[in-house]
């Protein structure tokens, strides 16, 4: 059997990626601190590279390469595309953080583009093994990157429990990935799939493989009552870094998601669709109400997300084309916004200052009006209000969800989301009506300054005129 | 004037880029902004001004639709029109916006940029929330208008003010998403998000109450009908003048605009089956609220119940309608409550409007709101005195004013629906003469109260121009309402007899 090397071309982008990492990895270490913006410099160029490369390659068609293991569709161009977007603002943001704090080393930049190229992986993958390897090297660049900060206590003892947790998931994932293997005797989606489908196999082993693996995306995810670590580890984690764990894995958990539930075992949409259901409600409830209770902003965001990923839930589960489409303009929208928000974190804190505490935002408004602004836009659409992109994407869920004749979800839905409001307006309060503790404006870098604005506008922007990013997300669902 | 210009999209749009402009132009030269937003407001003023003389006064038809496509995937459209319901309460908006920006000329003193540009912006989307139709932009100018306010209450409000402005925003955002849900569920069944194709759908009795239930709980609110009304006092005290004058003379209006533009239409059998409940609400506003305005000790939290209990008019003539049709084949009297409704609304806009500002006037110069530490104040403010008894009469509804013609309409068409109807929303008449006329006696009249009112100084140009205007309308629309009820009636015709003709 003779090799293709055209099978290499839908690959491109994930070898830019990977040679442009082990440049980074080998390169730095001939560097000084002082000339660390060199590798810096190189990480963002091969994610622009990267992101060349996915632009490239892309086109509408579907392209299986490597017996069936590797996928390349619209679906998987454009979730490349937005989590290369949002790394390379990540990137943006956290030089500037760590630098303050004397952490800027080449090891978060090559962990980074190494967990980048895990979330390519994922999203490209049309077998369970390709997926479990993509998930793996996300999660190791994470278990190490979270317990970054040598000198931190929370840090190592945050990385301790997402390690055992996230082992614990990815064991549980594999012991459902074995379950459908024995049931359909194949690894590729595509095959699982038609194998269901045609019937005559063991339900009750299908379902049983079927709980564990949605048990691992839930966890994947930090859906309740998976989502233990998350607020630990948003917490624990360098502000740098919690930014990373916060908003691109979740379109690389949507990756996961879409393609073992829908691409793999579509055929068995209605029984995970009652589980995602209980998540989804249980996901915004808890998510909701504990993030009331927050003083830490990191730990409020934490539970944000798990509630937003509730959310993200609701479109999945609706099972239709309008539903996954709604789900991954949520995550795509929600990576936005939770980049701005860490990325204002980050911004505020200094060495010996987290500025991770909600009263450090006192008085915002008098320090830094655009800023300011910026952050409460970002709010404002975590919250759902319009004219933020955050409305639209609830409304789009929401739309998904009623068109399935579940009202009695949507109007959950809603009402939790009004419970999830106020801690999103109470951010703003602190920002608008407090007096400021600290009058000194804080500086920032040009390049931060900028992407944050970028940042805040896009969200503005986006929920102006959402069909921009709306039909994209309708063409890669097809 | 060109049929072809966009006008509609322009009083929406430039003072929402006007207001990013005064934003921008930051604080380090307040006159620049308070003349920029001035300008601009005057300018949208002016914009708007075509809606009422290119009016075509004798179709129910919209007019100066615009309509692009906006979010195809959906089927929502930018889609923009007037009729006679919605016009003049865009002129409204206009109008008073231009008050607003004067009225905080120099009081504000803190990031002036910034409240100018809150109000603007406002301006134009409340604007947009009259003129949309299309359901999901609707929502979105609905919603959009929360920020601002949240904004303008928790600023430059008073001590209290965190607590209220939440409480504001987490009210109103929980009616409202309940609509939303609503919506939703009716563009499934439409297949559009037009609000016209709504009025058109067929839905069965349950689908409506239902329906009708979830607008309740938004337009309710916004109202606020008792007894959901409790944020409305709280958010008045605390708001800056401009506020609480945007508050009772536009916001509130949206909420009964609400009714008229989807609960009558869209769900006429539910309203019909509901009707005792909204007319038991306004009655219990009208008489119960009118009561606890009565003993109120802060002037503002007095004219904010009196608001209540005037809104409460509004949804009375709105819902007496059905009574008045089972009763008589005739349509006439339901529409006298109908266009009752819609006059007072307006009329409500200029005199609240005009009492928070008297009441700001003196607040500016004492910093106090309670009607204990004034007394005697026409002894050294013999103008403003005179503007202050002309609004208290015009809220206590003395004929000759604006006030008198909206009640008295609805009062007139709930006789027709029964004897008791009539009687009780009658008593506004005596309760509004007697919380009005006793806080002006204890306020404006009597013995100089104390060293601090002696050394009040009269109004000045600005402050006069201000309640001038607003006088000038009101008694312009009390003696002569013709102009405002020709430009309705055709609509409320037509949506009378739209909501006599049963969907089941």
């Amino acid at each position: 059997m003779s090799f293709d090397y055209n099978s290499l071309i839908p690959v491109m982008p994930e070898i830019v990626l990977l040679c442009a990492a082990s440049i980074v990895l080998v390169l730095d270490l001939f560097l000084k601190d002082h000339q660390r913006i060199l590798s810096y410099s190189f990480a963002q160029l091969g994610l622009l590279a990267t992101l060349l490369a996915v632009g490239m390659t892309g086109n509408s068609e579907t392209q299986v390469v490597f017996d069936g293991s590797y996928i390349r569709d619209p679906m998987s161009d454009l979730l490349k595309i937005s989590l290369l977007i949002i790394s390379i603002g990540m990137f943006v943001y956290a030089k500037e953080f760590l630098k303050r704090r004397d952490l800027f080393k080449g090891e978060f930049l090559t962990l980074g583009m190494f967990a980048i190229l895990g979330m390519m992986i994922m999203v490209s993958s049309a077998s369970f093994l390709t997926l479990y390897l993509g998930l793996e090297l996300l999660a190791l660049c994470m278990y190490a990157l979270v317990a970054f900060d040598q000198e931190s206590n929370d840090g190592p003892e945050a990385a301790m429990k997402y390690f055992v947790l996230g082992a614990l998931a990815s064991g549980i994932l594999l012991y459902g990935i074995s379950m459908i293997y024995g049931a359909t005797g194949a690894l590729d989606f595509a095959t699982v799939n038609q194998a269901i489908s045609a019937g005559g196999l063991d339900q009750i082993v299908l379902v049983f493989g079927l709980v564990f693996l949605v048990i691992g995306i839930a966890f994947k995810f930090g859906a309740v009552p998976f989502h233990m670590w998350v607020p630990d580890v948003y917490h624990g984690a360098p502000t740098a870094v919690t930014m990373f764990v916060g908003s691109v894995p979740k379109i690389a958990a949507f990756a996961l998601a879409m393609r073992i539930l829908v691409d793999g075992l579509g055929a068995l949409h209605t029984d995970w669709q009652g589980m995602l259901t209980i998540l989804a409600v249980l996901s915004m409830a808890i998510g909701n109400v504990i993030a009331i209770a927050q003083s830490n902003i990191k730990r409020m965001l934490a539970y944000s997300t798990i509630s937003h990923v509730g959310f993200i839930f609701l479109g999945i589960l609706a099972g239709t084309h309008e539903g996954y489409t709604a789900a991954m303009f949520y995550t795509i929208v929600y990576a936005i916004m939770a980049l701005g928000a860490f990325g204002m974190i980050a911004i505020m804190s200094n060495k010996g200052f987290e500025a991770d505490q909600l009263d450090d935002l006192k008085g915002l408004n008098q320090r830094n009006p655009w800023f300011a602004g910026m952050m409460m836009l970002l709010m404002f659409s975590m919250a759902g209000v319009p004219p933020t992109v955050g409305f639209f994407a609830k409304l789009f869920v929401l739309d998904a969800v009623i068109s399935i004749n579940m009202v009695w979800l949507a109007i959950v839905a809603v009402a939790f989301s009004v419970i999830g409001a106020f801690y999103y307006i109470r951010v703003v309060k602190i920002m608008y009506f407090d007096k400021p503790e600290d009058e000194a404006p804080f500086v920032a870098g040009t390049d931060t300054k900028i992407i944050f604005s970028i940042n805040g506008l896009t969200v503005l922007a986006l929920g102006l005129f959402p069909t921009a990013l709306m039909s994209v997300c309708t063409t890669a669902i097809g | 004037m060109s049929a072809d210009l966009p006008i509609i999209s322009m009083t929406v749009w430039l003072p929402i880029i006007g207001g990013l402009l005064v934003l921008g132009s930051g604080d380090k030269a307040p006159n620049v902004s308070r003349w920029l937003a001035l300008f601009v407001a005057v300018a949208t003023f002016l914009v708007s001004l075509p809606l009422y003389t290119g009016f075509d006064a004798g179709t129910a038809q919209m007019q100066f639709v615009e309509k692009v496509a906006w979010i195809p995937a959906f089927d929502v459209h930018y889609y923009l029109g007037v009729d006679g319901i919605s016009m003049p309460l865009i002129l409204l908006t206009t109008f008073i916006s231009i008050l607003v920006i004067i009225a905080g000329w120099e009081v504000i003193q803190y990031k002036p940029s910034q409240y100018m540009a809150a109000f603007l912006i406002m301006e134009g989307v409340m604007v947009g929330v009259f003129a949309a139709l299309d359901a999901m932009l609707f929502y979105v100018f609905w919603e959009a208008m929360l920020i601002p306010m949240f904004l303008i209450i928790g600023v430059w409000g008073g001590p209290n003010r965190v607590y209220a402005t939440i409480k504001f925003f987490l009210y109103t955002f929980l009616g409202s998403v309940f609509m939303l849900v609503a919506l939703i569920y009716m563009y499934f069944k439409a297949g559009s998000m037009d609000i016209l194709a709504f009025h058109a759908l067929q839905l069965n009795l349950f689908e409506q109450i239902l329906i009708f239930i979830a607008f309740l709980l938004a337009f309710a609110v916004k109202v606020p009908m008792w007894p959901v009304h409790t944020w409305l006092p709280d958010a008045h005290v605390e708001a800056p003048t401009g506020g609480s004058v945007i508050l009772a003379a536009i916001m509130l209006k949206i909420g009964g605009y609400g009714f008229l533009r989807f609960s009558l239409p869209i769900t006429p059998d539910a309203s019909n089956e509901l009707d005792w409940l909204i007319i038991t609400m306004s009655l219990v506003a009208v008489v119960y609220i009118g009561f606890v305005a009565l003993v109120q000790q802060d002037m503002k939290k007095l004219v904010a119940y009196s608001s209540i209990a005037h809104m409460g008019f509004v949804t009375l003539g709105f819902f007496i309608i059905f009574q008045i049709m089972n009763q008589s084949p005739t349509a006439a009297g339901a529409a006298m409550g109908m266009q009752g409704g819609m006059v007072q609304m307006v009329s409500h806009g200029f005199i609240s409007a005009a009492m928070f500002l008297c009441i700001g006037v003196l607040y500016d110069r004492m910093h106090s709101r309670q009607i204990n530490d004034y007394g005697g104040v026409v002894n050294h403010m013999p103008w403003f005195a005179a503007f202050m008894v002309f609004f208290a009469m015009a809220n206590a509804g003395l004929p000759g004013t604006s006030g008198f013609v909206g009640e008295f309409m609805v009062i007139i068409a709930s006789f027709r629906a029964d004897f008791w109807y009539a009687f009780l929303a009658a008593t506004t008449l005596i309760i509004g003469a007697a919380y009005t006329l006793w806080m002006v006696k204890r306020v404006v009249f009597g013995e100089t109260g104390n060293a601090q009112v002696a050394a009040l100084e009269d109004i000045n140009k600005r402050e006069f121009l201000v309640l001038g205007s607003l006088a000038v309308a009101v008694l312009v629309l009390g003696l002569w309402p013709a102009p405002l009820i020709d430009v309705m009636s055709v609509s409320i015709e037509n949506l009378l007899q739209h909501v006599s003709a049963s969907k089941l």
